[in-house]
């Protein structure tokens, strides 16, 4: 293939008018420079013979460069640039890292504050609930006591009364049965008997029983 | 030939722009000639330089645009190797850099008008893949000795057909660097030339307007191919890496 | 018009070889369009799968790129 190059740069060269350039390495014979196609100011002033990438006598050339400058690449980068920015990315994780480790240290105390808050709130609940129940209690006995000094009064007045009634009963009863004699003896003594006072009680006794009872 | 004048105004001239020609007078190109082939590998080697070291310089924690493209470029090439060839891959990461910065400024840089594209020529790419190639291979056999021969003999596969799948394993194992050699500069050379030929176009008044739209279109084109393609490059260089790490199937 | 007949099949091979070329854009258009399917079927696996897809489309694509070096050498160097 690149024989048949050869070939036809020669045959190139052999057509050529212009400036022959013949590469003093002898190698071959590849003619680079302009013919009958030479384009001045218009940049590129060099026209192509054949494929100038198949151009074997520029290999050693571009190789040589292209080695010089991947490694002086390769030192600078792998040197200098590499380690920089393995640095840059590693202090960056770092202070992410710190920064999201504060975050969740603050998270944790604002959570703490909060648990704290939520605890003080129900202590005080308890507290007001304990003091209401406490003061029901007080209220509750003081109602009791009074309910149970009222009751007391209550009965001690009923009693009082029943033990009036009672004394109003048996004086009713002591006056009904003196006026009955006293009736009784005058009844007896007006049908001209003799009015026996024993025999009057004994018989009125035997009569009230039944009547007043 | 293609770069014979048509007559009429309508030249096409799409291979003057691959032309290596020394920087100073009209000499030959002896080894050591500072040629416009050099003058581009410098200009990419410092376009290189300038992002990674001078956009970097401030190590800022908080990063401004250059050193966030820096990073970026570090991350994905960290990451590709990572994801492909494994921890123990990442030995090779500055080389990887290495070959991922250059050939994705190189690229850059041939688009810039006028440019001359370093990687458009077989001899620079054949020496980046042919430098992969050997890497690799010195690796795998450094790293698994007579192991790495693995690669060609796939236990996976029924006896009968392991010779035959030997064959090809190793015919594709040795197009490897053609392939990544070819596919760069071909698609390097298409682009450019293409460009050129549609600038061509541009000389007959009818159909300039057409003509310089497509060439807006094909250098936007170029410019995603640009990148793709070093993309591929560095991508198929860790593949080749996991190879040589771990050669059995 | 001149030339020899040799030319003129020079000619006619180069104009074969993008045949190549068109059938490497066919292949590369199956990898992304089979790509597409999958990551629509599955969206959340086809981020990791982006390498191979590169991989695949770079493979595709360097037949392609192979046809056109033909094309070049058929044209420039023979």
């Amino acid at each position: 293939m690149f024989s048949l190059l050869q070939e036809a740069a020669t045959t190139a060269v052999g057509q050529s008018d212009g400036a022959v350039v013949v590469d003093d390495t002898a190698t071959s014979n590849v003619v680079v420079t302009g013919t009958e196609g030479v384009r001045p100011g218009v940049g590129q002033d060099v026209e192509a013979v054949g494929l100038p990438q198949l151009d074997m006598t520029t290999f050693g050339n571009q190789i040589f460069w292209l080695i010089v400058t991947l490694v002086v690449l390769y030192l600078v980068l792998s040197r200098v640039a590499l380690p920089r920015i393995a640095a840059v990315l590693s202090d960056r994780q770092g202070a992410v890292t710190g920064d999201l480790m504060a975050a969740e240290e603050f998270k944790m105390k604002a959570r703490e504050a909060e648990a704290a808050y939520d605890k003080a709130l129900a202590d005080a609940r308890t507290e007001a609930q304990a003091i209401v129940a406490q003061n029901r209690a007080t209220i509750q006995g003081q109602l009791d006591a009074a309910i149970a000094k009222a009751d007391a009064e209550i009965a001690a007045r009923t009693a009082e009364s029943e033990t009036r009634i009672r004394e109003i009963r048996v004086s009713a009863d002591a006056s009904a049965r003196e006026v009955a004699r006293d009736v009784t003896a005058e009844l007896v003594r007006s049908f001209g008997g003799q009015a026996d006072e024993a025999t009057i009680s004994s018989a009125l006794d035997g009569r009230m029983k039944g009547a007043v009872q | 030939m293609a770069t014979e004048a048509t007559g009429g105004g309508l030249e096409f001239h799409p291979m003057d722009q691959f032309v290596v020609r020394p920087l100073f007078g009209d000499g030959a190109v002896a080894w050591y000639t500072p040629t416009n082939v050099t003058l581009w590998l410098a200009l990419t080697a410092l376009a290189a330089i300038a992002l990674l070291v001078m956009g970097t310089r401030g190590r800022a924690i908080v990063p401004n645009r250059a050193q966030s493209v820096a990073e970026m470029a570090y991350g994905l090439v960290y990451k590709m190797i990572e994801d492909i060839a494994g921890k123990d891959g990442l030995r090779y990461f500055p080389y990887v850099l290495t070959l991922f910065m250059f050939v994705v400024f190189a690229n850059l840089l041939g688009l810039v008008p006028m440019a001359f594209t370093v990687t458009s020529h077989i001899a620079v790419t054949g020496v980046l893949a042919l430098a992969v190639f050997f890497g690799v291979t010195i690796i795998g056999f450094v790293k698994n000795g007579a192991h790495f021969l693995d690669l060609f003999w796939v236990r996976s596969a029924p006896l009968a057909v392991r010779p035959i799948l030997a064959v090809i394993e190793v015919i594709s194992y040795f197009v490897r660097p053609l392939s990544l050699s070819i596919r760069l500069a071909g698609n390097m050379i298409a682009g450019h030339a293409v460009i050129k030929v549609f600038a061509g176009f541009a000389a007959i008044a009818a159909v300039a307007p057409i003509a310089i739209v497509a060439v807006i279109g094909m250098y936007a084109f170029e410019v995603l191919v640009a990148f793709v393609q070093a993309y591929v490059f560095t991508i198929l260089t860790c593949v080749y890496l996991k190879d040589a790490l771990h050669p059995s199937h | 018009m001149t030339g020899d007949i040799a030319e003129l099949g020079q000619y006619i091979g180069v104009g074969l070889t993008a045949f190549g070329m068109g059938f490497a854009a066919l292949g590369v258009g199956n990898v992304a369009g089979n790509f597409l399917a999958g990551a629509l079927r599955n969206p959340s696996a086809a981020a990791g799968q982006t390498a191979t897809l590169f991989i695949g489309m770079a493979f595709a694509e360097a037949l392609g790129i192979f046809s056109f070096l033909v094309a070049l050498l058929l044209m420039f160097a023979v």
